[in-house]
């Protein structure tokens, strides 16, 4: 049986998409209909095709997996293939995408067609991304994003959705054009832009230095590290909840796994160099953020801040370059794709029923909203980082990781564990307790659809808080890897322009 | 069996848990799916919301619990209370053949659960760890946790939401029992947060009350400030040995002596910076001087959740951290100094504070403030085993002077004032009874339990050898003093005297026998947890009693010591009791009048007690207003004025003013142009001249 699974998992919503297309005319009620009921059914059978890649994945091997390679374009090919890093973002990716759909279920009733197929374009790009093994596939699929997105904000978004869309289009590209001159630079020097025989070779330090921050201008940007960051709140607070979902739990992990598949390996030697910098931006992302978060007003920035103190950790974990540390922060980043994903749907919910987002509006939800509330606590609690639920697990390991490199940066980070906890349960006392507001009289608790989206993200929140061991042993060979090659890259410069014996690796 | 004693109480809250959310769902039922897809989407959902309005409207009065009529009880609160309670009697009883076959019987053991966190050599694993010191624990927990859910049946029942409330109590003692089990500090750190999480929960239970959820918020968020210490201990300890699980620490500890991290420049000693920074984490839980403010306001929860997480169990984590800890400790000289100063003035401070308190609830969080202040003299002082004999004896007279003080105000319709009661001895005789019993014991009258275990922290910290033991033992002889006086000040305003409050005076009635229950087997373990022990905690015992699971440097001769104080000295606390009552018994019997006069004329000196030394006006002033403005600070001026000003909004406004002056150039006037064109040929023909003269 050797069927090219990872294609069909990349194409198979892309199919959707046509299907949609040509079997669905107008918006009205049957179009809508078919129109969810196409996009359902394809995201679930791509998940489940993800799944058999889960399960004939050989976690013990650092080499990529269901690599397919055909000719294209003369420079390129294409190339897809996964390894332990990539593989949990395509299973995200895959496994949020029906619970999108299905949280846009009745909220969204303009344009479903549309809004429909830009979700399903906006999964093969996303799934592209994390698979594609040519660096021009990659950032066609890296820049295809983009669009989808841009329009779901655009065309679906709140109020001020003109200005987020193109705020959030700007600042991602502005990262990307750069990230084009490396690659054109990349491909001058090695003649291919095949990732895996990139990965194998060494870049002169000079060139190291310019293409590190290229990339880092883009994946920054994407990640988003401070200070480019003030996009995402913008575009969350704009975004349908879907959207917000996308972008929290799928969109930003990008920036994260290039680093991981370009910087780190691809160069070492400048990453080893930048590393002050972006631990500095890193410490500065996860106070700072916390602060400014204590302070919204909106639900949506609340968590979008929040979202960046998060991804804070995640950098930091990246660059202390040890076991603990990347590991810690691939899961840091599945953790909070599924986390944050789901704050941002308890948000949708009360949003659906009262039609805004500002925190003052709400208080005492709980006694008319037990079960949402109970929920509600669930994603609060892993959003602090209370052991067993998956966010301590990320954030553990990556602080762990991180003292071993360098303790001044680990401590002033685990400040944000103090801050988080105020920020997410001041937001939680402000909406959830208290008594109730008279506006609410009327709200409901959340229906079977509902139930239906939370239950399998309550489930994985508590079992990779308790048992994380599936997701880091998936990707623990190809960290390792990753990591030995990086250390004796550093290793060889060491040896090669010192002849003292004074170390500067660490 | 042991898996049975810790995972019971978690099959107790996971059943209440979803016998709450399905009583809740019965009451309110969810959104009903839509009827069709029809129609413009924000017109629907107002309609919707508007039909809702009507639909509800019967379930509405009994909403707004306190102010309306009261809400009919949640389905299924007896099956719950049955439930839960039943399991940890099982628990309990598991509890105490624990610590007969563990203690008396010396079968050490350690269950393997499985995996947690496995990464590079980052191995930690769910395991429970069982030992005598484990034992203990779990007597004191399980023991407490029943005869609390017992009495809850009967002090709750006015609650519409006790499935909820017995869930949280339950899901409370599973994280309790986590921690005290647990084989490495990762696993004690999920313990550690857990019962910070269901304090959070039960201290914020009656959610409608704004000082109850900011109770609640405080509690959590000041424990994290002391959890970011323990977190950095932790790291700082895998960065040094490589491990997290104790074993593997324990047997490298020796090695770690006189190594250093570099601490942001500061060269630290390796193993007093670890044991500093995981003690900051035992000074948050249990509530430590500097840490202590969340406690008293932790008495906005439900009384039996004081008795049970804020005096007999949760707050005592620190000391028990210590005491598990003890091979870091003992190496680690310097920290034991600190722990002794910290202990030693939370002891004198909190007593002093509890002087004038007038709340009967936040009295007894004080005076337990202070108690756990003995308890880490104890451990500073290297007497382990008689910190763990005080906390061991504390849990039940604590207890049962907090589940005491809930009949009380039970009896007093909610009233917690203690200016507002007097008399009660009356009404309430067998409250009365046990009240005294537990004050008894706390102020250590002969023969009592806190007698022994006080007295044998007193004299641990007089034969102490750091450089603080002098300090502790200054310190404690004084608080004994204190503790005595407002232990019967507490007495004599509630229980003696003229009733203030007539009216509800003549309303107080004794409570049922669910809560009569509990008080009466905490009053004789109040009395006979001292003696029977004595020689295990504070004798000739302890060794064979605890064995490897305290450690005792060789140096370190605290216990030996203790049997050889002077007599004089054995007295003293006993001398200082009796002061403290007949004190007591003038100021609140006899006269009156002395204590209005008193503060009357000290009334800066009352006022900063009353004020509890204004460490919560000091933190609000230094903590928690700069974070606030520095957040709105960073927020408009950072990110809005600063990063946007001159990043996205400023380049595209700077596009626009750009085009707009370009727009203008283009007039339409040809002499405009003619006249830019003459400009720009004289500009060329300059600079064409110019450059050929340099040429």
């Amino acid at each position: 049986m050797n069927w090219p699974v990872l294609s069909v998992v990349t194409f198979l919503p892309l199919l959707g998409a046509l299907l949609i297309m040509l079997m669905v005319r107008g918006n009205g009620p049957l179009a809508k209909g078919t129109a969810r009921w196409i996009s359902m059914w394809t995201t679930l059978v791509t998940f489940a095709v993800s799944l058999v890649m889960v399960y004939r994945f050989d976690a013990t091997s650092a080499e990529f997996q269901f690599s397919e390679k055909y000719d294209w374009l003369g420079v390129s090919s294409y190339h897809m293939g996964v390894d332990g890093i990539s593989l949990p973002f395509v299973i995200l990716t895959t496994a949020l995408m029906p619970i999108c759909i299905l949280a846009s279920w009745t909220s969204i009733q303009k344009r479903v067609k549309e809004y429909m197929i830009a979700f399903l374009v906006l999964e093969t790009l996303m799934i592209g991304t994390f698979s594609a093994l040519d660096l021009v596939l990659f950032y066609l699929f890296f820049e295809g994003g983009l669009i989808p997105m841009f329009l779901i904000i655009g065309i679906w978004g709140g109020q001020r959705r003109v200005y987020a869309s193109f705020k959030f289009f700007l600042y991602t590209l502005a990262g990307s054009v750069l990230m084009l001159l490396a690659i054109m630079a990349m491909y001058w020097q090695a003649g291919t832009t095949d990732i895996p025989t990139l990965l194998r070779y060494n870049f002169p330090a000079g060139m190291q230095t310019w293409c590190w921050l290229a990339f880092f201008a883009s994946f920054a940007v994407k990640m988003p590290m401070w200070p480019v960051h003030t996009w995402l709140p913008d575009a969350h607070v704009e975004a349908p909840t879907a959207g917000s979902v996308v972008l929290a739990a799928i969109l930003l992990k990008m920036g994260g796994y290039g680093f991981l598949r370009f910087s780190l390996p691809m160069f070492p030697l400048a990453s080893l160099d930048f590393t002050p910098l972006v631990y500095t931006m890193s410490v500065v992302a996860i106070i700072y953020t916390s602060l400014v978060a204590l302070m919204q007003e909106d639900v949506k920035k609340l968590i979008a801040y929040s979202s960046v103190a998060h991804m804070g950790f995640v950098t930091m974990g990246i660059f202390a370059a040890n076991q603990q540390g990347v590991a810690g922060a691939v899961f840091q980043m599945i953790s909070h794709g599924i986390v944050s994903g789901a704050l941002f749907l308890c948000v949708g919910v009360v949003y659906d029923r009262m039609h805004t987002r500002e925190i003052k509006f709400y208080g005492g939800v709980v006694t008319r909203m037990p079960i949402f509330a109970a929920i509600f606590m669930v994603f609060t609690m892993a959003n602090v980082g209370l052991p067993g639920t998956s966010g301590f697990v990320g954030e553990f390991l990556t602080l762990i990781g991180t003292f071993k490199a360098n303790i001044p940066v680990a401590s002033l980070a685990t400040l944000g564990v103090i801050l988080s906890a105020a920020y997410a349960l001041w937001l939680y006392r402000k909406m959830v307790y208290g008594t109730l507001k008279p506006a609410l009289e009327g709200i409901k608790d959340i229906g079977l659809r509902e139930a239906v989206i939370f239950t399998p993200l309550v489930i994985l929140t508590i079992l990779f808080g308790v048992a994380p061991k599936p997701v880091l042993d998936m990707s623990a060979a190809s960290v390792t890897q990753l990591l030995d090659g990086y250390n004796k890259a550093i290793a060889t410069k060491t040896a090669a322009t010192t002849s003292n014996p004074v170390s500067v690796a660490r | 069996m042991y898996q049975a004693i810790v995972f019971l109480p978690l099959l107790g809250a996971i059943l209440a848990g979803l016998i709450a959310l399905f009583g809740a769902r019965a009451r309110f039922p969810g959104e009903a799916p839509p009827a069709g897809d029809d129609g413009s989407q924000p017109a629907q959902a107002h309609a919707h919301a508007a039909h809702d309005h009507g639909h509800d409207h019967a379930a509405h009065g009994h909403d707004d619990h306190g102010h309306g009529p009261v809400e009919p009880a949640a389905s299924g609160s007896r099956l719950v209370e049955l439930i839960t309670t039943t399991l940890l009697a099982v628990s309990m009883i598991l509890s105490w053949i624990a610590l007969a076959q563990v203690g008396f019987g010396g079968q050490d053991i350690r269950v393997p659960i499985f995996d947690w966190i496995v990464s590079g050599d980052l191995k930690i694993a769910w395991a429970l760890r069982i030992d005598t010191l484990t034992a203990v624990m779990l007597v004191v927990v399980n023991s407490v946790s029943c005869v609390v859910h017992l009495y809850s049946i009967g002090y709750m029942h006015e609650d519409p939401y006790r499935p909820r409330f017995f869930g949280y109590l339950s899901l409370f003692t599973f994280a309790m029992l986590m921690l005290v089990t647990s084989d490495n500090l990762v696993q004690m750190f999920f313990g550690w947060e857990g019962v910070g999480l269901a304090s959070y929960l039960l201290i914020g239970f009656w959610y409608q009350k704004p000082s109850a959820n900011a109770a609640a918020i405080k509690a959590f968020v000041v424990n994290r400030v002391g959890d970011f210490g323990f977190a950095l201990g932790i790291f700082a300890l895998f960065a040094m040995t490589g491990a997290v699980d104790f074993d593997t620490v324990f047997a490298q500890a020796p090695a770690l002596t006189g190594k250093s991290i570099d601490f942001f420049g500061w060269h630290a000693d390796a193993l007093t910076l670890i044991c500093l920074l995981l003690f900051m984490g035992a000074m948050g839980k249990s509530a430590q001087f500097l840490l202590h403010t969340w406690l008293p306001d932790a008495m906005e929860g439900p009384t039996p959740v004081s008795a049970l997480i804020h005096a007999a169990t949760m707050v005592t984590a620190g000391v028990f951290m210590v005491a598990r800890l003890s091979p870091l400790f003992e190496l680690a000289p310097n920290a034991q100094t600190f722990v002794t100063f910290i202990g030693a003035t939370t002891a004198i401070f909190a007593a002093t504070i509890g002087l004038v308190q007038n709340d009967i609830k936040r009295i007894v969080a004080y005076s337990t403030c202070s108690q756990l202040g003995y308890m880490f003299v104890a451990m500073g002082c290297g007497a382990y085993s008689v910190g763990m004999y005080h906390l061991f004896t504390h849990a039940f007279f604590k207890a049962l002077l907090f589940l005491g003080s809930g009949s009380v105000i039970h009896a007093m319709h909610h009233e917690q004032d203690i200016r507002n009661m007097g008399g009660l001895k009356d009404r309430i005789p067998f409250t009365y009874i046990v009240m005294i019993i537990g004050t008894l014991a706390l102020t250590g009258f002969p023969l009592t339990a806190g007698y022994f275990s006080k007295d044998a922290i007193i004299e641990a910290a007089f034969v102490g050898k750091n450089p603080m033991a002098l300090y502790a033992f200054v310190c404690t002889v004084a608080a004994a003093l204190l503790t005595s006086f407002y232990s019967w000040r507490l007495i004599f305003k509630t229980f003696h005297g003229a009733p203030h409050d007539v009216k509800h005076w003549k309303e107080a009635h004794e409570s049922p026998m669910v809560m009569l229950i509990p008080l009466g087997f905490l009053a004789i373990g109040s009395v006979l947890a001292g003696l029977p022990f004595k020689d295990v905690f504070a004798g000739h015992g302890v060794e064979h009693f605890f064995r490897e699971s305290l450690t005792f440097a060789k140096t370190n001769t605290v216990l030996d010591d203790l049997h050889h104080v002077p007599l004089h000295i054995a007295l003293l606390p006993t001398v200082m009791m009796v002061i403290g009552f007949v004190i007591a018994w003038h100021f609140y019997i006899r006269r009156p009048d002395i204590p209005v006069e008193l503060a009357r004329q000290h009334d800066f000196l009352y006022r900063f007690l009353l004020n509890k030394w204004y460490f919560d006006e000091l933190y609000e002033i230094i903590f928690v207003r700069p974070a606030k403005w520095i957040g709105h600070q960073l927020w408009k001026k950072g990110d809005g004025w600063l990063i946007d000003g001159f990043g996205p909004d400023g380049v595209s406004a700077r596009v626009l003013d750009v085009t707009r002056n370009v727009v203008r150039l283009q007039s339409g006037y040809l002499y405009h142009y003619a006249f830019a064109m003459l400009i720009g040929a004289a500009a060329f023909i300059t600079w064409f001249m110019f450059s050929a003269g340099i040429h």
